[in-house]
């Protein structure tokens, strides 16, 4: 790899000014895809500097019942933590997921988020990718794309988004908080990863030195559901072909209103407003979840590759909201 | 008694007893030095490069870059690097043309004073090529296949018997079935890695040649040195090649690769400094061999009662254009079930890839995997119960030389596993439902043949007091060599197993014949019990300390008149997800006829190790090629999938007790690959009865059994 300087940020301020001065400073976090990709050659900053010892390891419950979670916390301390466990259940079962247990105590809040693709042309130096190499060419629209994106996709970049805890957190709405060369601001999940365009190169929103601190997860009412499925290659330790992230309240055999987020499908996660919209005010059966879900679906732009993920993304959320809205909760 | 007889059938004392592994506190403490691990003073890291392009000549090399990164000091080409003495073997010539054979070819490499500053330096060499068009895509009308003249080791490509055609016309029931397999890759935990230190002889004595020493990471030390001191022009006796420990090879490390040769070309322009290489990962996809992706068609011929009256099986598989390799998939099916008529046939299409190479039971694992499918398949047509479909087809003599089996145990190997798997418990396909999830049973049937090679030699050393040295310069892959050796030279010697010290895996020590085949054992222990035998017959049974024998392998003339095999029954229970197509397997078990156990404790372990790398080619393991830049995208554990310990269930070995002397005097055949042969097949078999879905084409992914 190519030679770096490193230093460990005393403070978020500090991290903070050190890389707005430098354009060729990077955020290192657990490490667990950024180190991987020095190994790789995949990037090359000049800088490295480490806030992954920030006191920013705190869940704390926010006087209206959510949550807000430190940026530095470890992603099995996060799937753990009796709050998120009584009270999100879709994000702790997304973080425990995703990865596997050594990468899980390594990994950050913030890393989890702003992980970068797994697509097998972006992570080969020895192939043009317009993410890694603006401009040299997608590889992966003439080549292998069973991985690859059904939403949102341009001619530039056919890539998905990694993560299943960024899944939960696009149906739980939640919000980062950041601070940055501007002050601090709030962005939710949903506006922080971003559709590739011809900007694939830019996989988020934040400005060059922005820091997120914190992830905030607005409460659910009591009678909320929420739930994550993962549809995988293997039983463990595999990037999702397809997942589900629901969260729905029903009064009286009636969906009152439904938030999903689609993983496995998009350069982001997939917000199935398409779906919401079906689901509110609709009978909670069987019938409407399918209709649900045939209403997004019919949005998708398969590859040949990975057309695949379009039965099987609508059979999921069925069956998820079928589970979640079922007399017993399974 | 002629030296050249068998000795006798082995009294078993150690033998047969669970010992532990000598080698495993010296592995969990992280003493065990690997070939990386050997302190050496001041070593040299050298970082392969790789060719860019599937086919064409590098026409310009831009190394200024590299030079000048901090720590290089030299970048290899083959404008700059050593000629070597033999070119002949394409795989090893390497930096010896411009010539480019595949994408991921070794053209270059940096040698430099620390790893990190040797791979970034690689990144910035810089080729410019004259690229011609290449072809790596295996199909099923691929032009230009050819018959090879002999495929692995030294079988003939195709065979017929009767009239297989007309066979098949007359049978009252017929399968006729193409079944695929991707490219595979070994993948063993430890990455290819040689450590090369090249002395210039006695500039005072011209007589005297350089001086070779190699730390390297094989399956066979004696291999490693005979193979490539030729190509080097060195002598064999000034190539010394040390290997005590290897972190697994599953065949990749049964021939020695280029990046071994790299290591020496390095080695020798550094005069004197170690040269240290160890392949990345990715780099292990391109240079350290593979499975060839196959296209199998099997048809099968049946009376209504099930006698087998036509099997033919044609394959088609890949070779590299730089070397061939032909895989041996059909060869199986000349002797595992009776029938007049048979034909077996091997093709080939020699493409822009990668050199293809062992890989844990090439040939008779992905072409059981067609074979049993398509009995699984016949057996259905027929209306019959699988082993039931087996038992009336087991021939009383190998079917195509007529020879008497050493031990053909197969049937009593299903009928054992299907009591204890509860295989009365099948229902009929899709029949089962729990939930979200389809149930259903499988079996399938293995073999392997009982090789034993000749060439091995022994020295037995006493040490005085009824102590002993033994050596002999075999592997030990993580296969447990150190102590079935020890266990076998201890009743041969009559004496505890804590009495001897085994020294192996050094070309110091005596000849031995490569960890390969699954004759490692049959072969060394052989030429042990041989020098026991030696040692006895020259000191008697009071022999002075400093007492030493040495002792080659015993010719064992029974071994052609018989056919010698070892069978095995897998079961398996899938259960798929209706929802999903996700499969998962909760339930396996293989029974198996291999001879006499020498150590149980370890044999668990190469058989469960079998049969999970079996359940990874059913469901998981996917090369995956794009054809536009002729390599394999999935470089890596990440994307190229095996199991995680989640995917494996209950997964148990048992065997038959039984001892097979025509094999060897110490009763046993090779372990270390029929766990896998078969073991897909009965995964497949049970996600058709699971789900009444017949997927022909590995892996058996989500996608492959999702419904509409």
């Amino acid at each position: 790899m190519k030679p770096f300087a490193y230093e460990r940020a005393g403070s978020v301020r500090a991290a903070v000014t050190a890389a707005v001065d430098d354009p060729g400073a990077v955020f290192l976090g657990g490490g667990t895809n950024l180190v991987d990709h020095l190994r790789l050659g995949i990037t090359h900053p000049g800088r490295l500097i480490d806030v992954s010892r920030l006191p920013l390891e705190d869940v704390e419950e926010l006087p209206d019942g959510g949550l807000r979670i430190g940026a530095t916390l470890r992603n099995s301390d996060l799937a753990a933590h009796p709050l998120v466990r009584t009270r999100f259940p879709v994000l702790s079962r997304a973080l425990l997921a995703g990865a596997s247990g050594q990468l899980r105590n390594a990994a950050t809040t913030a890393g989890n988020l702003l992980q970068r693709t797994r697509c097998r042309y972006f992570q080969d130096p020895t192939t043009p990718c317009n993410k890694r190499d603006p401009g040299s060419g997608c590889s992966a629209l003439t080549g292998y794309t069973r991985q690859h994106a059904v939403f949102g996709a341009s001619e530039e970049c056919i890539a998905v988004h990694p993560s299943d805890m960024a899944v939960a957190a696009a149906a739980l709405d939640a919000v980062v908080v950041t601070t940055g060369p501007e002050g601090e601001r709030r962005i939710p999940v949903t506006e922080l990863l971003r559709l590739p365009g011809d900007e694939p190169q830019r996989d988020n929103t934040l400005l060059h030195g922005e820091l997120i601190t914190a992830l905030e997860v607005p409460p659910l009412p009591a009678g909320a559901r929420s739930g994550y499925r993962k549809v995988r290659d293997r039983a463990s330790f595999a990037f999702a072909l397809v997942s589900v992230a629901a969260v729905v309240e029903t009064e009286g055999g009636t969906v009152r209103w439904a938030r999903i987020a689609l993983g496995g499908v998009a350069h982001k996660p997939w917000r199935a407003t398409r779906a919401e919209d079906a689901l509110a005010g609709a009978p909670a059966t069987e019938e409407s979840f399918r209709r649900a879900a045939e209403a997004e679906l019919a949005a998708a732009e398969p590859l040949s590759g990975n057309a695949f993920k379009v039965p099987m993304a609508r059979r999921t959320l069925t069956a998820v909201l079928s589970d979640l809205t079922a007399e017993e909760p399974q | 008694m002629t030296e050249t007889e068998q000795p006798p059938p082995l009294a078993a004392h150690a033998v047969g007893v669970p010992t532990r592994r000598l080698d495993g506190p010296a592995k969990v403490s992280g003493t065990a030095p690997y070939a990386w691990e050997h302190r050496l003073p001041e070593p040299v890291y050298v970082h392969a490069v790789q060719a860019g392009i599937a086919r064409g000549r590098i026409v310009r090399v831009d190394t200024a870059a590299a030079e000048a990164v901090d720590g290089v000091l030299t970048v290899l080409s083959h404008r700059t690097a050593p000629r070597l003495a033999d070119t002949s073997d394409h795989e090893l010539a390497i930096l010896q043309g411009p010539e480019v054979g595949f994408r991921g070819q070794i053209v270059g490499a940096v040698l430099a004073e620390t790893p990190e500053a040797a791979r970034y330096a690689a990144s910035l060499v810089r080729f410019a090529y004259e690229e011609e068009p290449h072809h790596t895509e295996l199909r099923d009308d691929s032009p230009d296949t050819y018959t090879p003249a002999k495929v692995n080791p030294s079988f003939p490509s195709d065979t017929e018997q009767g009239d297989p055609e007309a066979a098949l016309k007359e049978a009252a029931c017929t399968i006729d079935a193409t079944y695929r397999t991707p490219m595979q890759f070994n993948n063993p935990m430890e990455p290819h890695t040689t450590v090369a230190i090249w002395e210039e002889g006695d500039p005072e004595d011209p007589s005297a040649s350089p001086l070779l020493t190699l730390y390297d990471s094989t399956q066979g030390s004696h291999t490693v040195r005979t193979t490539l001191a030729p190509v080097l022009g060195l002598g064999a006796e000034r190539v010394r090649v040390i290997s005590p420990h290897v972190g697994g090879g599953f065949g990749s490390k049964g021939m020695p690769h280029a990046h071994d040769v790299l290591a020496c070309l390095a080695a020798k322009v550094l005069r004197g400094r170690p040269a240290k290489l160890a392949l990345t990962r990715q780099q292990l996809f391109s240079l350290a061999g593979h499975r060839t992706p196959t296209v199998q068609r099997v048809r099968l011929g049946a009376e209504p009662g099930g006698q087998l009256t036509a099997i033919s099986h044609e394959v088609l598989e890949h070779t590299s254009r730089v070397k061939e390799f032909a895989e041996q998939s059909a060869v199986a099916t000349r002797m595992m079930y009776a029938s007049p008529n048979r034909r077996t046939s091997h093709r080939l299409a020699a493409l822009d890839v990668p050199v293809p190479s062992w890989m844990r039971a090439p040939g008779e694992t992905p072409g059981m995997y067609a074979a049993e499918v398509a009995m699984d398949e016949l057996a259905e047509a027929l209306g019959l119960d699988p082993i039931e479909l087996r038992k009336r087809n087991d021939p009383t003599q190998e079917p195509e030389t007529g020879k008497p089996w050493s031990s053909r145990h197969l049937v009593e190997c299903l009928t054992t596993g299907a009591r204890r798997f509860g295989w009365d418990q099948r229902t009929a396909p899709g029949a089962r439902r729990e939930g979200e999830w389809l149930v259903g049973l499988g079996v399938a049937s293995s073999t392997y043949p009982g090789y034993a090679m000749p060439g091995s030699e022994v020295e037995i050393v006493h040490r005085g007091s009824s102590r002993y040295t033994v050596r002999i310069g075999a592997a030990d892959l993580g296969t447990g060599t150190w102590t079935v050796l020890s266990q076998i030279a201890a009743d041969g010697l009559g004496v505890a197993a804590e009495d001897v010290r085994m020294e192996i895996g050094d070309t110091a020590y005596p000849m031995a014949t490569v960890a390969g085949g699954s004759s490692g054992v049959s072969s060394w222990g052989s030429s042990l019990l041989n020098a026991v035998r030696a040692f006895r017959d020259q000191y008697g049974d009071e022999p002075e300390a400093g007492a030493r024998v040495r002792a080659g392998y015993p010719e064992n003339p029974a071994r052609e008149r018989y056919a010698v095999h070892s069978f095995g029954a897998h079961f398996a229970e899938a259960r798929v997800n209706a929802v999903t197509g996700e499969v998962r397997v909760p339930r396996m078990l293989g029974v198996f006829s291999a001879g006499r156990i020498i150590n149980p404790l370890l044999a668990r372990s190469q058989f469960i190790g079998g049969m999970t790398m079996g359940l990874s080619m059913a469901l998981h393991e996917e090369g995956v090629f794009d054809h536009t830049t002729g390599h394999v995208v999935n470089q890596d554990l990440a994307d190229y999938h095996v199991p995680v310990c989640a995917d494996i269930g209950d997964i148990e070995a048992a065997w038959l007790d039984e001892e097979d002397f025509v094999s060897n005097p110490m009763g046993s055949r090779g372990i270390g690959e029929i766990g896998i042969v078969g073991s897909p097949s009965a995964v497949v078999n049970a996600v058709y009865n699971a789900t009444g879905i017949r997927v022909r084409e590995l892996p058996l992914t989500p996608d492959k059994l999702l419904g509409e």
